[in-house]
């Protein structure tokens, strides 16, 4: 075999191990944010702190339900809609109003939960926020989800890595990931 | 406390729990050399699979493991990567 054929077999195989590096599962988490309950939200910021920890990158896709846990508590925006107004009194404005998925009774277990989380040190769910800014967990925000329930950027928190991105954005980490969760 | 290992760091945390005590530690474990060891105390009962998980996908090695009476655990790491 002379020298010209070896470097175009060459020139090929490094075409196709870009090819395939291109398609290959990184060491990355990615999971959908659907749920607004507290308890599930709680396990998703464990889940992807714990990513982290373990040398993974982490990507949370809020959605539908979550997308109000993300409203700034503190922020308030005007030029909403019938819609709008309505949903954005309906739905928890941010963290500090989110709930059990069971066992609410009418509030009481929810703050039952709180208080027993704080005694056992777990952290609660603005201090897992806190942490996975620190660790450079990226978080994106549906669009879709922003525009149906009436809510505008400026009323939601301020995150190092926030990204307002549509599905297909979200599909793009999720498809490179080794680790994919609906929540 | 194990007399052949030699410490570089200590790192307490006691009355942490799950995701904080791997989330501490691999942060904590570049604080210290390559080569250099640290020593980890958990209360968290899920630290002892925790640990060993993390030591496996992030390369570092735990050398010993050590539980007396009370709840304490002990984890000597070396700093491997």
């Amino acid at each position: 075999m002379d020298m010209q054929n070896i470097e175009k077999e060459f020139a090929e195989f490094k075409s196709q191990l870009a090819a395939l590096e291109k398609k290959t599962a990184e060491d990355k988490l990615s999971m959908v944010v659907f749920s607004g309950d507290l308890d599930k939200i709680i396990a998703a910021f464990v889940i992807a702190t714990g990513a982290v920890a373990m040398g993974m990158e982490a990507v949370m896709f809020f959605t539908f339900w979550g997308t109000p846990v993300l409203r700034d508590a503190k922020k308030s925006v005007g030029g909403k809609d019938t819609f709008g107004k309505m949903f954005g009194t309906m739905l928890p404005k941010g963290m500090g109003q989110v709930k059990l998925s069971k066992m609410n009774m009418g509030g009481m277990g929810t703050a039952m939960m709180k208080s027993l989380m704080k005694k056992k040190n777990v952290a609660s769910l603005e201090q897992f926020l806190e942490m996975a800014e620190e660790l450079g967990v990226r978080i994106f925000v549906c669009e879709m989800s922003m525009d149906l329930m009436g809510f505008k950027r400026e009323e939601m928190i301020e995150y190092k890595n926030l990204t307002f991105c549509g599905v297909a954005k979200f599909l793009e980490e999720a498809a490179h990931s080794k680790v994919q969760l609906f929540i | 406390m194990s007399d052949d290992i030699k410490v570089d760091k200590v790192f307490d945390l006691k009355g942490l729990p799950c995701p904080m005590p791997v989330v501490k530690v691999s942060k904590g474990i570049k604080e210290v050399e390559i080569g250099q060891v640290i020593e980890a105390q958990s209360t968290d009962p899920g630290s002892l699979t925790d640990f060993p998980a993390w030591a496996r996908t992030s390369g570092n090695e735990i050398l010993k493991t050590e539980q007396d009476d009370s709840d304490v655990i002990k984890f000597y790491i070396k700093r491997n990567v």
